[in-house]
């Protein structure tokens, strides 16, 4: 095994420029993936957080007795979507009203009636995966006897999800084109050397040399450049986003919102993809090599 | 006949071999021996190349069957077929060492790709090289040597494995006379440690000088066979 690996090493320092240039676009490839990756993580951070922070506003009319408030409470409990209602009678909304005017809360001394209505703030449970669930909800909310109006999240974060869906399709597309280019640049190195020991590898053969003796090296050797490629990409995001986050902390709250790096899990799992893009690449050089 | 002949190493029965709509090798049925040292003569373009390669199955029959060693060719498993060529030992006319390795590692090559434990390779090497005369040049490059060298490291290299059977095709072919005895020699010896010995020469006159048993093939059938005693 030892010796397999000295064997392979070998081979690569003789090809010094040609195995740099394969880790490289492996790296580039990996760099890009997980780089989206990482915008993902935290746009998902991102939305999180404005979901958690979502209500859906219900404002009653005036005229509504006690009876028909518990009958709209008892009927949006019932939706599964529900996590929380809260009933604010007006009084307190007027209270919370004059506490956000601060100073100008004479502003609201003089009234002589509240003007605001009775209302619920109704909290769901939230995933960027079910926010198409709000908008017929609140529909069927605002459909109720007694509803005067219904307010919920704004407009653009649903946009915002929009948009995020369309980058995560083109990243998964971008990531697969490298992908397939990382797989390229492994077979065709891995095919010039072949080429270059076709020789050896038939004198090997004539001689009772089994397929995974002539092989190994290679699957090794590709191995090696998936791993090469892959730490150095995740080394590479990792320092740009040390270099990103030391120039960004004044501006970010830490406590609200943390520029982390990749799960260890997912880290792994690139460095397993990367791993794979090398064996795929050996793997379909040397059945075109050998079939010939 | 008996199908089984405990004598014979090999058993050639029936065998055809045609390149396209050439035909090289017609109907061929012959025995090789256990230790024996059998020449395969005969002109340019009569298929004794052909009928070496089928040999270690460095080509296949199209029709008819081949035995070695109790084994039929036909119904041997890709997986086995490192095993079979493990049998043999291989000596071309134009030598084909490595040209980017040492003498020393073209040797270790075939011994590590036989599956030869580590740790003895460089001893084996070592009393192979000594074997051909050849230990003073362990580390030159095949081109800094001259054909009788590079032979007899190819000798070596085909003895690596402690093969059953040696297929030499034209080992003297472009070699001098000088060393073309050298190799001769090599191969004796070779034989009298118990090994099968099949040559393909048209040198005739090298037969006479050895002695052995010669097969003539012409036009891709075997035209006749005797046996020529070594000559004083
Ligand atoms: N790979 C091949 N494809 C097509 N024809 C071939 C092939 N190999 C050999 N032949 C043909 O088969 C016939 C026998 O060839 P072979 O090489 O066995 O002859 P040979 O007895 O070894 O000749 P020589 O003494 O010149 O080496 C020849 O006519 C040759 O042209
Ligand atoms: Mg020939």
């Amino acid at each position: 095994m030892i010796y397999l690996l000295k064997r392979s090493l070998k081979d690569m320092l003789s090809r010094l420029f040609l195995n740099t240039l394969t880790i490289i676009s492996i790296a580039m490839a990996v760099l890009i993936f997980s780089a989206a990756l990482l915008f993902f993580v935290h746009a998902d951070q991102l939305l999180r957080i404005w979901l958690a922070d979502l209500r859906i506003m219900v404002y009653l009319k005036k005229d509504i007795s006690e009876a028909e408030t518990g009958h709209i409470r008892e009927q949006i409990e019932k939706m599964p979507e529900v996590a929380e209602l809260v009933f604010i009678p007006k009084e307190k909304a007027l209270n919370r009203f004059r506490q956000q005017m601060g100073k100008q809360a004479s502003l609201a001394e003089g009234l002589r009636e509240n003007p605001l209505p009775d209302s619920f703030e109704v909290r769901l449970f939230l995933s960027a995966g079910n926010w198409k669930a709000v908008a017929p909800l609140a529909g069927q909310i605002a459909e109720m006897a007694k509803v005067e109006d219904v307010e919920y999240g704004e407009q653009w974060l649903g946009k915002f999800i929009h948009i995020l869906n369309l980058f995560r399709m083109s990243a998964y597309v971008l990531g697969g084109i490298f992908f397939l280019a990382a797989v390229f640049f492994v077979a065709n190195t891995i095919r010039l050397v072949l080429w270059s020991r076709r020789e050896e590898i038939e004198i090997m053969r004539l001689f009772g040399a089994t397929e995974s003796f002539i092989k190994d090296p290679f699957y090794l050797q590709a191995l090696f450049m998936g791993t090469a490629g892959g730490v150095s990409g995740l080394g590479g995001l990792y320092l740009i986003l040390q270099i990103i986050s030391q120039n960004t902390a004044v501006y970010v709250p830490q406590e609200f919102f943390q520029l982390r790096f990749l799960p260890l899990e997912t880290a792994l799992a690139i460095l397993a993809g990367s791993m794979l893009t090398g064996w795929t690449g050996c793997f379909f050089s040397l059945r075109q090599f050998l079939k010939s | 006949m008996a199908y089984e002949d405990k004598s014979a190493m090999i058993r050639i029965l029936h065998v055809h071999k045609r390149y396209g709509s050439k035909n090289a090798l017609r109907d061929v049925t012959l025995d090789i021996f256990d230790k024996e040292f059998l020449f395969i003569s005969g002109p340019s373009g009569a298929g004794k190349t052909t009928l070496l390669k089928l040999l270690y199955l460095g080509e296949k029959v199209t029709g008819g069957n081949i035995i070695v060693d109790g084994q039929n060719l036909s119904r041997i498993p890709r997986r086995e077929l490192p095993f079979l060529r493990r049998k043999f030992g291989i000596i071309f006319q134009d030598f084909k060492l490595i040209p980017g390795k040492s003498v020393y590692e073209n040797i270790a090559l075939v011994a590590e790709a036989v599956g030869t434990r580590r740790k003895l390779i460089r001893k084996k090497v070592g009393s192979l090289l000594r074997n051909v005369g050849m230990e003073d040049r362990a580390d030159a490059l095949p081109r800094s040597l001259s054909g009788g060298e590079q032979q007899r490291v190819a000798v070596a290299r085909a003895i690596a494995g402690n093969p059953k059977i040696i297929v030499a095709d034209e080992p003297t072919g472009s070699l001098d006379p000088e060393s073309a005895d050298v190799i001769m020699d090599l191969l004796r010896q070779y034989r009298n440690l118990g090994a099968t010995i099949i040559i393909a020469t048209h040198d005739t006159q090298r037969i006479r000088s050895t002695g052995g048993r010669v097969i003539i093939l012409r036009e891709g059938r075997v035209e006749s066979a005797c046996v020529i005693p070594k000559m004083e």
